[in-house]
């Protein structure tokens, strides 16, 4: 379900067991190296983008995401 | 080297170099895909040209090998279409490779009952000289070897070229000058107008060779293949048992040293192994850009093909859409040369095809980028779209080694009428080519041979009566269970019914085909005011 009031992309929490699911993205990384890490993410992106399937939603995480470049602000 | 015999075709002396030069309401520069096509379509209309070429032969080297479907539909119109389908190899498959595994096949074959395959590949020598051969035969279209343009002076109500030959220099007016000279266009040049767009630094090296043992049919791509393990490599085939083998070398490769006969067989022995044979055709070492005029129409000098825009070869683009360029633009020259259409009818040339290139640019710059990958981030979207495609069907279909040439989508045109109906739930909206499909009892036994040089409607109809009235300038097709039709109509038995399927036709539903086979307007019912209304509209009046 989208949020009402925000657009097409989820903000509010959507995972039964948060915890597990944030750990075991970070498990899923820690044997590998960075070069190896942006080879497995780059691959999970395309396998959970295709998941979605929505191209709004996909287009506002993109923009999203851009937050954690700069820790949360929205400057720069 | 090659084996192909490039026939040289007589120069003669111009009759301008002995005072009898006339104006002419056409000139072609360029005989290369453009400009022979753009002849012929303008002399099945009754319009005469004069086309000239610098050089006196075809296609140096087969460049253009993969001749699309729309292209083949517009040069059957000349009747020189089939000679090229019986002289090529028509191929509809594909296999993708990742390393030596393959991970993806495509079938481009639209579905069955269409005149043309959806490709034949054709060295680009081949198709001129069925052009060539064909222009040559025909009365009003002026060809001349070894006439060089070298100067251009456009004024208000035409253009005066300065044309150098081995007699001399003559000069020849012209009330409507096209440009068909190619990439690095001597017009553009002289009238000093900017070539905007992007230059690829990536090197490809193209290696033509026959080939004597069996060869694979559907078009290969590899990437990182054992052979070749650091890019990508295309495998095609072409006719007289030629293969185009398309190698990439990267930025950094010296390409001197990569031409050489004993390097080029030496990453061919790696592909082929120890057996095969070969001979060389032709190589070249390539790099490209993505170019486009800002107007296509400059006043009186109309550009079309590689001097109006350029691509990346990756997708087979730019012959054919120089084909079709022409396509667009031939019947409405014919319309305001005879005072048929004011002279802004040719804005919709290139409206229409400016927004056919930047498609062309978009699908080819995307091909390039999954090909050649141009930062580190794309570089691992790639490789992980590649070793996901073997395992997930999704990821296959992004694996981009061409998104092959298909007619573009021209939208929004202002000649075109916009749907009014809204219950259409298939069928070539207004921007789009028409589909074809098998008839009956007709000329032909396809929807597309009864598309004729002007303006067509198509219409379904239980019985004749219920027939809307043609406007003058529109022939009639009528897709009707019985009945002999009016007169001003073709009737056509829909022998399988995939006409009323393709187009979703039901009693009453018209669809107005303009001549370069693009659908102008569809209506469920339309009257003959609509009908007139449209016409106006397709032909520069609305
Ligand atoms: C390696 C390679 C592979 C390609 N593969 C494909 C493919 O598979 N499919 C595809 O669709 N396209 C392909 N292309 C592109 C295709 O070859 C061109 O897009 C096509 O030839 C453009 O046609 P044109 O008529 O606009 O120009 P051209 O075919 O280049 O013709 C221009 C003509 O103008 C003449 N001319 C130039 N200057 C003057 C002058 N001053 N006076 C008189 N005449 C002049 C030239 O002699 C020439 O004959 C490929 C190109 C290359 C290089």
């Amino acid at each position: 379900m989208a949020d009402a009031a925000t657009g097409a992309l989820r903000r509010t929490l959507n995972l039964r067991r948060p915890d597990e699911v944030y750990n075991a993205i970070i498990d899923a990384h820690r044997d590998l190296n960075d070069d190896q890490c942006r080879a497995f993410d780059a691959g999970l992106i395309l396998l959970l983008a295709n998941h979605v399937g929505d191209a709004d939603v996909i287009g506002e995480a993109l923009a999203a995401a851009r937050l954690s470049l700069n820790g949360g602000s929205r400057a720069g | 080297m090659s084996s192909y015999q490039y026939r040289h075709y007589p120069y003669r002396r111009p009759t301008e170099l002995d005072g009898k030069g006339k104006r002419r309401p056409v000139v072609i520069v360029g005989a290369g895909l453009a400009g022979p096509t753009l002849a012929l379509a303008l002399a099945v209309r009754g319009v005469a040209s004069v086309l000239l070429d610098e050089d006196d032969t075809v296609s140096n080297g087969s460049r253009s090998i993969c001749q699309a479907k729309h292209s083949l539909e517009t040069w059957d119109r000349f009747g020189i279409a089939q000679r090229m389908v019986d002289k090529g190899i028509t191929w509809e498959q594909g296999e993708v490779y990742l390393h030596d595994k393959p991970i993806y096949h495509f079938n481009l074959a639209p579905e069955p009952g269409h005149k043309f395959p959806a490709f034949v590949n054709l060295q680009q020598y081949y198709v001129e000289e069925y052009l060539f051969d064909r222009c040559l035969a025909e009365k009003l279209i002026d060809l001349r070897f070894r006439h060089k343009v070298v100067g251009v002076r456009p004024d208000s109500g035409g253009v005066s070229l300065d044309v150098e030959t081995p007699d001399g220099r003559y000069t020849l007016d012209a009330d409507w000058l096209v440009a068909c000279d190619g990439v690095r266009s001597a017009v553009r040049h002289l009238l000093d107008l900017p070539f905007p767009g992007e230059v690829f630094h990536d090197q490809f090296l193209i290696a033509d060779i026959r080939f004597t043992s069996e060869l694979p049919k559907e078009r290969r791509f590899w990437f990182y293949p054992s052979f070749h393990p650091t890019n990508s490599v295309l495998l095609h085939r072409q006719a007289d048992n030629v293969l185009r083998v398309d190698f990439q070398l990267g930025r950094d490769a010296d390409p001197e040293e990569e031409k050489k006969p004993e390097n080029v067989d030496r990453r061919l022995r790696q592909m082929f192994g120890p057996d095969a044979t070969w001979e060389h055709e032709w190589s070249s070492v390539y790099t490209f850009t993505c170019r486009m005029m800002e107007r296509f129409v400059q006043g009186r000098v109309i550009f079309a093909g590689d001097a109006a825009h350029v691509v990346s070869p990756f997708g087979a683009r730019g012959g054919n859409a120089a084909v079709a360029d022409v396509d667009n633009l031939a019947w409405k020259l014919v319309r305001v040369l005879a005072g048929t259409s004011p002279a802004s009818l040719l804005e919709s040339y290139c409206s229409e095809r400016r927004a056919a290139a930047h498609e062309n640019t978009l699908n080819s710059t995307r091909s390039t980028d999954f090909i050649t990958p141009k930062f580190p981030a794309s570089r691992a979207f790639r490789d992980a779209t590649l070793a996901l495609a073997r395992e997930f069907p999704f990821a296959r279909s992004l694996v981009n080694s061409g998104r092959l040439s298909v007619p573009t989508v021209q939208p929004g045109s202002s000649i075109d009428t916009p749907d009014g109906d809204t219950d259409w739930l298939r069928g070539p909206t207004p921007g789009m080519a028409m589909v074809d499909a098998p008839v009956a009892n007709g000329r032909g036994g396809f929807l597309v041979d009864h598309v004729g040089p002007d303006f067509t409607l198509i219409a379904f109809a239980a019985r004749p009566v219920d027939l809307p009235e043609l406007p003058a300038g529109m022939a009639g097709v009528m897709v009707a269970r019985e009945g002999a039709p009016p007169s001003g109509w073709t009737a056509l038995l829909d022998r399988d019914g995939l006409v009323r399927q393709r187009y979703d036709g039901r009693a009453g539903t018209a669809y107005l085909i303009r001549p370069d086979r693009y659908v102008a307007a569809r209506w469920r019912r339309p009257d003959a005011r609509e009908l007139a209304a449209a016409l106006r509209r397709a032909t520069g009046h609305g």
